[in-house]
């Protein structure tokens, strides 16, 4: 295989290995846990029919993101993703907090996927009989090797994702056919459904978690740099990503709104899982239990990757000290920033509840795709179509980027229904992050230096 | 001390085996090599004629 980047004697940089199937398992890793586990909190919300709902206003959203970020991503191919978009888009407090979005959202998803892993590994624990079986050894570990295993090189890293990731999928497909989809033998839609037992304010409460269907997919742009073909990979990853998303998302609603009552659903821990149990299939059931911790391995170990990059690249933009932009002269990995990341995960992963780390994961996420969409409009107007080649140009702007907007909005009120303290605190906490960023820490950051695009001078300017 | 409570503590031992190559490559890694050498990476570097290091190829085991 050839290596397009690499020391140079005086020189290091990312290594460009990556393909487009390696962008879709970053992405979809990311997310598919979210079909696995968190989704059918949105039922508890506001029922099934609720959900469902969820699930398309969110698939809108998402297919939004995904559309504005291929078109961004094809003409900013850089590691940090949004960060480095907003840094050449709007400007550098701006980009500071993308930055800090996106650690925040990966880092806190990763420690979600690491207490789901332990909690699943105390669970069987138990089943065989060892009352007192523990789970926290199996969350540091699962942090720790998947850590290392990102330390040591991108490609191992991905090529496990596609891996993990493709069996997770795999077996949410087969289950689905599983249920037989085309009879009543194991599916009573007809008999649970309820409509809205909380009317639309339950739709719109659900919204909340709706997002986990597809959180994360945005993600894939984080590889800008390690792609051997940015303009191409990029885009042609994140839309497959989407679209297999879409496709995970209706199923798992389907088969698992047509097995479980929307009482019972909506507090579910593994619903994949359990769905899988009703269909009294031992095949099923082991298939399931793999996908179900394949996928939280695949979630982890993407958000890692995306969390180190944001983060080495705020560190070599001198937004954080240089000292987190360095690269790993063999493994060609941002090394020290995968190192620093480890214990803020273990920290969120042993002592935060599950609910309040999935929480914060969410809002960031909001934030940045509230970002995107006003991102978005800044680039058309500043850099037209003629001016920039794209590798990919997005339909019917500025539609997707005021959809984006309408649906964050919504979302924004769904997560003050249930988590109003948690919304304003982290408010109050990018506030603060900013007023150090401006007043402090940008007279340290080289002007010049950090805009790296060749592009023209924006029109207006 | 039964089969579960061993395998815990292979878990803790494999963690923080995994935790101390890290931070022991990381400091042998930060010795080794300069600074200017470590934090020389450019954004968007796409620079296709680069001299190749076929040894370190991050990640092809």
């Amino acid at each position: 295989m050839s290596q397009a980047t690499a020391i140079h004697g005086e020189k290091i940089s990312l290594l460009r290995v990556l393909g487009p199937a390696h962008v879709w398992a970053l992405g979809v890793g990311i997310v598919l846990v979210g079909e696995y586990m968190g989704w059918n909190f949105a039922v508890g919300k506001g029922g099934a029919i609720a959900a469902l709902i969820a699930c398309w206003a969110a698939g809108l959203l998402y297919t939004c993101v995904a559309m504005i970020d291929s078109e961004v991503t094809s003409t900013v191919a850089a590691a940090g993703g949004q960060y480095a978009q907003s840094k050449h888009i709007i400007g550098p407090l701006m980009a500071f907090n993308v930055g800090l979005y996106l650690v925040f959202a990966y880092t806190m998803l990763e420690a979600a996927n690491a207490i789901t892993l332990g909690y699943l590994v105390q669970t069987v624990g138990q089943m065989a009989g060892f009352a007192d079986a523990h789970d926290k050894p199996f969350i540091v570990l699962a942090i720790m090797f998947l850590a290392w295993l990102n330390y040591r090189g991108v490609y191992a890293t991905l090529t496990v994702n596609l891996v993990l990731t493709a069996i997770a999928f795999i077996a949410v497909a087969v289950l689905f056919l599983g249920v037989k989809p085309w009879s009543t033998e194991l599916l009573h839609h007809k008999e649970i459904l309820n409509g809205l037992p909380y009317g639309w304010i339950g739709v719109l409460a659900s919204l909340h978690f709706g997002l986990w269907y597809y959180l994360g997919i945005e993600g894939t742009c984080q590889a800008a740099e390690e792609v051997r073909s940015p303009a191409r990979s990029l885009p042609l990853g994140t839309m497959t990503g989407i679209i297999t998303l879409l496709i995970a998302a209706t199923m798992t609603w389907y088969l698992c709104s047509g097995l479980m009552p929307w009482e019972y659903l909506g507090q579910a821990t593994t619903p994949l899982f359990d769905a899988a149990r009703l269909t009294s299939s031992a095949p099923l059931m082991v298939l399931l239990f793999i996908g179900t911790m394949f996928s939280t391995l695949a979630s982890a170990n993407g958000c890692i990757n995306d969390a180190s990059r944001a983060w080495f690249s705020m560190g070599r933009d001198r937004y954080l000290p240089t000292w987190f932009g360095a690269v790993h002269p063999k493994n060609r990995t941002p090394f020290r920033s995968i190192v620093f990341l480890v214990p803020v995960a273990l920290i969120f992963a042993y002592f935060a509840p599950l609910d309040q780390v999935i929480t914060f994961s969410i809002l960031s996420g909001l934030l940045e795709y509230t970002y995107m969409s006003i991102q978005v409009i800044f680039f058309r107007q500043k850099w037209p179509l003629d001016t920039i080649k794209r590798g990919y140009v997005h339909p019917f702007h500025p539609l997707p980027a005021l959809v984006l907007l309408a649906i964050c909005s919504a979302t924004y009120f769904a997560v003050f229904l249930g988590y109003g303290t948690q919304l304003v605190a982290m408010m109050v906490f990018f506030i603060v992050a900013s007023l150090w960023f401006h007043f402090h820490r940008y007279k340290y950051v080289r002007r010049g230096d950090q805009f790296t695009m060749n592009w023209p001078r924006p029109v207006g300017y | 001390m039964n089969n579960w409570q061993i395998l815990e503590y292979a878990a803790w031992a494999l963690s923080f085996a995994l935790g101390l190559y890290m931070l022991i490559d990381m400091i042998m890694t930060n010795h080794k090599y300069s600074e200017d050498l470590l934090t020389s990476s450019r954004e968007g570097d796409i620079d296709e004629t680069l001299v190749i290091d076929p040894p370190h190829q991050g990640g092809h085991l």
